[in-house]
C-alpha cells in the first residue's frame, strides 16, 4: 500500500504497477495476481487472458496513444499515464485526448516522474490521481493543485474559457 | 494599449506567489536545480556565464512610458544600470540574482509586465509589427489578435513542455516586419474575397542549425477560429514533434519530415473535433479587446508642416535622420520615429537606464505615452506630430539616440555571444562594434543604403543570420573564435535564407572582409538596386572570388576585452 493523491485528497492505494525489465517482453511476461496496472503492450498482446479479470487496469507511456486502446477504455475503472521525464510533456496530450476525446470518465492517474510543480497543469487536462514520486514529499506536493485560481483556457477542467465565463472590462472611453 | 483587469492581476500574483516558493524551495534544495531549470526558463531565468539573464516579456512589443520606467528602475536596482532590447521585443538583463528575481516580478507586476514563457520549451511571446495600428501599409491591426493569443497561451496546460521552445509571430501589413516566414506559427491577417476576415497560417519556419521558411497549412482561416486551430497545430506537435535530439525537435523538423500537405491533413483532422467548441472566439471578446488599442486621440494636422520642411532643408543631419529614421504614418500630419539603439560604440539593443527614463518622457512628451520595441532591436515612438519631430530629433541626439542609421550596415542584429550567452561559440558583440568603428562615415553609409547586417555568436541564430542580407555566425574551430559569412538572406515578403560565401574568418578579418563584400555591390549595382536585389540577382560568386582575392589584413580590436570595452 502506498499513498497517492487523489481527487485532492492523500490517500492509500492498492495498485500495482507493472514495469517490464529488460528481459521481460509484453507478450510473455507473467502478470501477477492482484490489482495490476500493465503498460498498454502487455494488454494489447494477452488480451484475451487479461479480458477476464477485473482486477486489471492500463498504463501508457509517453509515446503511446489514447487510440491505441479504443474500444477497450470504456471496460475501465483506472488509466494512468507514464512520465518517464517530468519535463516529457506527450503526457498532458494522452490524458486529453482520453478525456476529451475518447469519454473515459474514470480515475486517470499520472505515474512516473511527478512532481509537485507540475500537479496544476496535469489537473487541468483531466488527471485526477498522482503517485508522486517516492522520494519526495506527498505531503508537500499537494499544494501544487492549487497554485493557480484562475485559468485563460479551456482544457478538460474548464469547458469555457475566461471570456465566456467571466465579465471582463473593455478600455474605458 | 491592453490594461489588465481583475482576472489578469490574479493570475499574475498567483504565479509570483508560485515562483517566489520555487525559489525558495530551490534555495533549500528541495528542488534539484534538474527539476528547478524549466520552471525557472518559464519564468525567464536563465544562467550564463557570469549570473542569472532575466528576460521580460514585451508583449507584441508594446510599452508605456510607465513600464519603461519600471525596466530602468529594475535596471539601477537589480543590474549594473542598463537592459538590453532583444530580437523577440523583449528586454532581457544580464546581472541578475536569483533571489530578487521575484521581488522583480513584483515590480513588474504593478505595472502590469511579467516575465511568463520567455524562456523554456514553451509558448514564448507573441511578437508582431512594431508599426501595428500606425504604418501606412496597414491592411488589419493585429494587436487584439496578438492580446487575445498572449491570454490563451498564458499557462496553458497542455502545451507547457513541449519538445522545444515555440514562437508565433502576427503580422497585418503589406510588408512583413514580424519576420513570420522563420517562426514556428507565423500568421497573417487577411481579408478573404468576401471582404471577412481571418489568417494566412504558415508553420514550421525557423534559424538555427536548420534554417527553414514556413509552409502556408490554411489560406484563410476564419477568424473566430484562431485558438481553435492552434490548438489543434500544438497537439499534434506536442504528440509527433521529436524528443530524442534538441536540434531536430523544433516543429519545422517534423512539418519536413512529413510534409506540409500531410501536417495541414493532420491538423484539420485533429481541428475537427474542437472546431466550433467553446474555444470558439467571439465577437463581443474581440471587440472588448480591441477597444484597448482604438485610435489615439490624433489631431486634425495638414499633410506637410512647413517648418519641418524647411528645418529639412536647411539642416542635413536632421534631413538624413529623417531620411532613415521617420517612418510614414496612417495619419496625415504624424509620423513613426524609430530611436536606434546602434549607437558607435554600445552593444546593439542596450540601453542605460538614464536613457529608459529619458525616452519614457519622450513618448510622454510626443507619442501619447506609448512605446514599441523592433526586432531589430530599437525602440519607436509611434505617433509623433511632423511638428514636433524637429525637437524629438534634438532631445534624442543629446541622449545618443537618434543615431540616423536604420536600416543602415550600422543597425545590425546581435545576440549578446560569447560576453554573456553560455551556449554561444564565438562572440557577437566586439565584432559588430569594430564593424561599426570602420564603417563611421555616414555619407558612405548612406550612399550604401538599406541593408541588414545579422549576427549570431553561435548557431541558435538568435541574431537572426540567416535571414540576414548579409548573416555573420560565430563558429569554434579547435578552441578558437572564427566567423563564417553568408550573403543574400532576407526577411519580409522576400524571406530568404542566405549562402555562405566560403570559409571562415578571424574576428580581426570581418572588417575588411564587410567593407569587400560592400565594394562588391558598389562597383556591380544597378542604378537604385539595393544591396539584397544586387546579391540575389549575382549570387555569390563576385562576391566570393573578391573577398578571398587577396590575404586579408587583420584589424587589431581596440579594447582589452568586449565586455569592458563598452562604457556606460
Amino acid at each position: 500500500m502506498t499513498d497517492i493523491i487523489k481527487d485532492k485528497a492523500i490517500v492509500s492505494d492498492e495498485w500495482t504497477v507493472l514495469r517490464l525489465s529488460e528481459e521481460q517482453t509484453p507478450d510473455a511476461v507473467e502478470v501477477p495476481a492482484g490489482k495490476t496496472i500493465v503498460p498498454l503492450q502487455v494488454w494489447l498482446l494477452q488480451r484475451e487472458a487479461l479480458i477476464q479479470r477485473d482486477d486489471i487496469s492500463v498504463w501508457f507511456n509517453s509515446d503511446e496513444q489514447a487510440k491505441d486502446l479504443k474500444d477497450d477504455i470504456a471496460r475501465f475503472s483506472l488509466l494512468a499515464v507514464n512520465f518517464p521525464k517530468f519535463s516529457d510533456g506527450r503526457g498532458y496530450s494522452i490524458a486529453f485526448n482520453l478525456r476529451s476525446r475518447f469519454g473515459f470518465t474514470g480515475e486517470l492517474r499520472a505515474i512516473g516522474d511527478v512532481l509537485r510543480d507540475q500537479l496544476f497543469y496535469m489537473q487541468r487536462v483531466g488527471f485526477n490521481a498522482f503517485a508522486v514520486r517516492a522520494d519526495k514529499n506527498i505531503h508537500d506536493a499537494i499544494k501544487g493543485l492549487t497554485d493557480f485560481s484562475e485559468k485563460y483556457q479551456t482544457s478538460w477542467d474548464e469547458k469555457n474559457p475566461l471570456f465566456r465565463r467571466a465579465k471582463r472590462a473593455g478600455a474605458e472611453v | 494599449m491592453y490594461r489588465y483587469d481583475q482576472h489578469d492581476h490574479q493570475i499574475i500574483k498567483e504565479r509570483i506567489a508560485q515562483f517566489r516558493d520555487q525559489v525558495r524551495r530551490r534555495l533549500a534544495n528541495e528542488l534539484t536545480e534538474e527539476e528547478f531549470l524549466p520552471l525557472r526558463l518559464q519564468n525567464g531565468l536563465y544562467f550564463q556565464r557570469h549570473a542569472y539573464m532575466l528576460r521580460v516579456a514585451v508583449p507584441y512589443g508594446m510599452l508605456s512610458s510607465e513600464q519603461m520606467r519600471v525596466f530602468a528602475l529594475i535596471a539601477r536596482k537589480y543590474d549594473r544600470g542598463y537592459g538590453h532590447f532583444t530580437t523577440r521585443q523583449n528586454i532581457q538583463y544580464n546581472w541578475i540574482n536569483l533571489e530578487d528575481a521575484p521581488d522583480i516580478l513584483e515590480h513588474l507586476a504593478k505595472v502590469e509586465m511579467h516575465a511568463i514563457q520567455t524562456s523554456g520549451n514553451c509558448m514564448r511571446n507573441i511578437t508582431s509589427d512594431e508599426f501595428a495600428g500606425v504604418a501606412a501599409d496597414e491592411v488589419i491591426d493585429p494587436r487584439a489578435y496578438a492580446e487575445i493569443l498572449r491570454q490563451w497561451t498564458t499557462f496553458h496546460p497542455e502545451f507547457a513542455y513541449l519538445p522545444r521552445k515555440f514562437k508565433i509571430a502576427i503580422n497585418g501589413s503589406k510588408e512583413d516586419r514580424a519576420a513570420i516566414a522563420v517562426h514556428d506559427i507565423g500568421l497573417t491577417v487577411v481579408h478573404n474575397e468576401a471582404g471577412e476576415v481571418g489568417f494566412r497560417v504558415m508553420v514550421g519556419g525557423g534559424m538555427g542549425r536548420t534554417p527553414i521558411l514556413g509552409s502556408v497549412i490554411r489560406e484563410f482561416l476564419p477568424w473566430q477560429h484562431v485558438m481553435t486551430y492552434l490548438e489543434a497545430i500544438l497537439r499534434i506537435y506536442n504528440q509527433y514533434g521529436r524528443r530524442d535530439n534538441k536540434y531536430k525537435a523544433r516543429i519545422k523538423i517534423l512539418v519536413k519530415a512529413i510534409g506540409a500537405d500531410v501536417f495541414a491533413k493532420q491538423v484539420e483532422e485533429e481541428w475537427a473535433d474542437i472546431k466550433d467548441g467553446p474555444a470558439t472566439l467571439t465577437e463581443a471578446e474581440l471587440n472588448r479587446v480591441a477597444s484597448f488599442f482604438s485610435t489615439p486621440d490624433y489631431t486634425n494636422l495638414p499633410a506637410q508642416d512647413a517648418a519641418f520642411e524647411q528645418h529639412k532643408e536647411q539642416n542635413k543631419a536632421f534631413a538624413n535622420w529623417v531620411k532613415r529614421n521617420v517612418k510614414p504614418h496612417k495619419v496625415a500630419g504624424y509620423s513613426a520615429v524609430v530611436l536606434s539603439l546602434k549607437k558607435p560604440g554600445v552593444p546593439p539593443g542596450d540601453a542605460t537606464a538614464e536613457q529608459m527614463d529619458f525616452i519614457a518622457d519622450l513618448a510622454d512628451k510626443y507619442s501619447f505615452g506609448e512605446l514599441r520595441v523592433t526586432h531589430e532591436q530599437n525602440l519607436v515612438l509611434a505617433d509623433v506630430k511632423q511638428s514636433d519631430l524637429f525637437a524629438v530629433w534634438e532631445e534624442a541626439k543629446s541622449h545618443g539616440v537618434a543615431t540616423p542609421n536604420i536600416g543602415l550596415l550600422t543597425d545590425m542584429i546581435c545576440c549578446p555571444g560569447g560576453d554573456f550567452c553560455a551556449l554561444a561559440n564565438a562572440k557577437s558583440i566586439p565584432i559588430a562594434l569594430d564593424i561599426t568603428d570602420r564603417f563611421n562615415d555616414l555619407d558612405y553609409l548612406h550612399d550604401i543604403g538599406d541593408i541588414e547586417l545579422n549576427m549570431s555568436g553561435c548557431i541558435n541564430a538568435c541574431g537572426h543570420h540567416h535571414v540576414g542580407n548579409i548573416g555573420v555566425l560565430g563558429v569554434d574551430k579547435d578552441g578558437s573564435e572564427w566567423y563564417q559569412v553568408s550573403i543574400g538572406g532576407a526577411q519580409g515578403n522576400q524571406a530568404a535564407i542566405g549562402k555562405i560565401i566560403g570559409p571562415s574568418f578571424s574576428a580581426g578579418q570581418m572588417p575588411e572582409v564587410i567593407e569587400r563584400i560592400i565594394q562588391v555591390y558598389l562597383r556591380d549595382r544597378l542604378d537604385n538596386e539595393r544591396f539584397i536585389d544586387t546579391t540575389q540577382r549575382l549570387g555569390i560568386t563576385p562576391f566570393k572570388e573578391f573577398v578571398y582575392a587577396t590575404p586579408i589584413k587583420t584589424t587589431e580590436h581596440h579594447g582589452e576585452d568586449a565586455g569592458s570595452v563598452v562604457s556606460y
